[in-house]
């Protein structure tokens, strides 16, 4: 069965699996009853990072026709996991690796209603975590 | 090491790149015929073979091409490290004392642009492909991104990385582009994926690579050229490492790789040390991965890269010259024959036979390196 992301509180967080045996924790959730879904933290800091300059294949990549290039970032919520997320409200000149963000979801394509909503990170505000 | 020693006798190319009409096998076949002929021998002597494609189809029936004399024909598929598993599987054959004279072939005919992988192959849930993170570039750009940061990395060595591949690919004949880039076009290039310009990474591409592989006994009994086989490991990746499509990683990770246990594991089996390798060649499907590799192969500390690249260490007349006939930035990934490739590279050094890109001062020891999805690593080294 497959495991949502989020949690159904607003706003929602991001949904992990810990490994019953080793404590471990995963993103997403394999799907397999050797895990517990734990929710994840929401503030973290940025671990990586790279600008997707052109537009990837479809299929798979679901996204809009007019492509405008995006940011895929990998977030260290400490004491749990890094987790590979969108980063957005973002300058692309103004990120730095070690920046605090905070999650949020951003739609794959704003503008279609219902658009499938992906896991992304932005900036905390005033810039402490 | 147990068992007899293997050596390479035998060495045939297909130029790599694009060569319209002709199939990946065909390719696979002219690379084979060039190797029995550099060897002195024909298909019949050969008693075994392990052949290697990730997209072109089925190798052994090039058998259809190369007679069918009834030899034993095995096929082997494992992403990127196929060339490798393949040669590792042949070197196998002859040190358990079963054959004597055998082949490891590879070869590839991959469409134009980048690979297209699903994310059902690589057991990962359908909105991650949809979501547009089934692109290896993303990994291989977030991972020099982290890594430039960490050890002071900066992007004008990216650059020299790609600079130095153009160089050498001029005078290597089976390269796919053999015309010098000067740094500042690489430099300001399209930006493809964050630090990366489209100079700093390799295409996908065609080509096809065969060696001839012989016992002690039998590479004297034909009067060969003696260059030993002196290690070939494949290994997949340990707890936290970082790899390409990965949806999250271990606290602390991306420091344990693949290509730390292979390459520890080879050293081990031939009995010398990173400082004792006179020419190497290591994984560039872009720039940022010949300079990390430098380090998780052990020839040089994190963040040594940035005064390494300065010097001209890494150049034909360097100290260890990497990737002398452009790597996979020059040559292209034909997936199935790129880590032969290399072997090939290694073998026309140790004979002396690289023209405009032989490394000076006889080198006698070589290595190379092929990483891939979704972690897995294979390293050889050859000894004159």
């Amino acid at each position: 069965m497959t495991q949502s992301l989020f949690t159904t509180e607003v706003p929602p967080r991001l949904i992990g699996g810990r490994d019953r045996a080793t404590g471990r924790i995963v993103f997403p959730h394999p799907g397999s009853d050797t895990f517990d879904a734990v929710p994840l933290g929401r503030h973290g800091t940025l671990w990586s990072y790279t600008v997707q300059r052109f537009r990837p294949k479809t299929p798979p990549y679901q996204g809009p026709a007019d492509f405008t290039p995006w940011v895929v970032a990998y977030v260290e919520i400490p004491g749990e996991v890094i987790v590979e997320a969108r980063l957005v409200d973002v300058d692309f000149d103004a990120i730095t690796i070690g920046m605090p963000v905070e999650f949020c979801t951003v739609a794959l394509d704003p503008s279609v209603e219902g658009s499938m909503l992906l896991p992304a990170f932005r900036p905390t505000a005033g810039g402490a975590a | 090491m147990s068992g007899t020693k293997v050596y390479i006798i035998g060495v045939g190319i297909h130029n790599f790149g694009r060569t319209d009409g002709v199939s990946g096998l065909d390719q696979g076949v002219f690379a084979v015929r060039q190797a029995l002929a550099d060897a002195g021998v024909t298909w019949q002597d050969i008693q075994f073979a392990y052949g290697g494609s990730d997209s072109a189809g089925n190798p052994d029936t090039m058998v259809d091409r190369l007679g069918l004399n009834g030899t034993q024909f095995i096929n082997v598929k494992n992403g990127c490290a196929t060339g490798g598993s393949a040669l590792f599987s042949a070197q196998m054959a002859i040190k358990s004392g079963e054959f004597d004279l055998g082949l490891a072939v590879g070869f590839d005919k991959h469409p134009r642009g980048a690979f297209d992988a699903k994310p059902a192959e690589y057991n990962l849930p359908e909105w991650y492909g949809d979501a547009g993170y089934m692109v290896t570039t993303q990994f291989f750009a977030a991972k020099i991104m982290r890594y430039m940061q960490l050890h002071g990395i900066s992007r004008r060595t990216l650059g020299m990385v790609a600079e130095k591949a153009f160089l050498n690919g001029v005078h290597a004949p089976h390269a796919w582009r053999r015309e010098p880039v000067d740094l500042d076009v690489i430099l300001n290039a399209p930006m493809v994926s964050d630090p990366f310009t489209k100079f700093m990474f390799c295409s996908p591409g065609e080509g096809g690579v065969a060696l001839v592989l012989a016992s002690e006994k039998k590479m004297r009994e034909l009067g060969a050229t003696p260059i030993q086989l002196a290690a070939a490991t494949m290994r997949t990746r340990p707890p936290g490492s970082f790899e390409v499509f990965a949806p999250s990683i271990d606290i602390g990770g991306g420091v344990n790789t693949a290509t730390r246990l292979a390459s520890a594991a080879a050293f081990d089996i031939a009995g010398i040390a990173p400082a004792d390798i006179d020419v190497a060649q290591l994984q560039d499907t872009e720039a940022g991965a010949e300079i990390m590799h430098m380090a998780e192969n052990g020839f040089c500390a994190d963040g040594e890269q940035e005064a390494w690249l300065a010097e001209g260490r890494t150049r034909i007349d360097g100290r260890l010259p990497v990737n002398t006939d452009g790597g996979c930035l020059a040559c292209g990934e034909p997936i199935g024959a790129s880590g032969l490739r290399q072997v090939y590279e290694n073998v026309i050094q140790l004979r002396g036979a690289g023209g405009g890109r032989q490394v000076p001062g006889n080198p006698l020891t070589a290595y190379s390196h092929v990483y891939g999805a979704p972690g897995v690593s294979a390293v050889t080294i050859l000894k004159r």
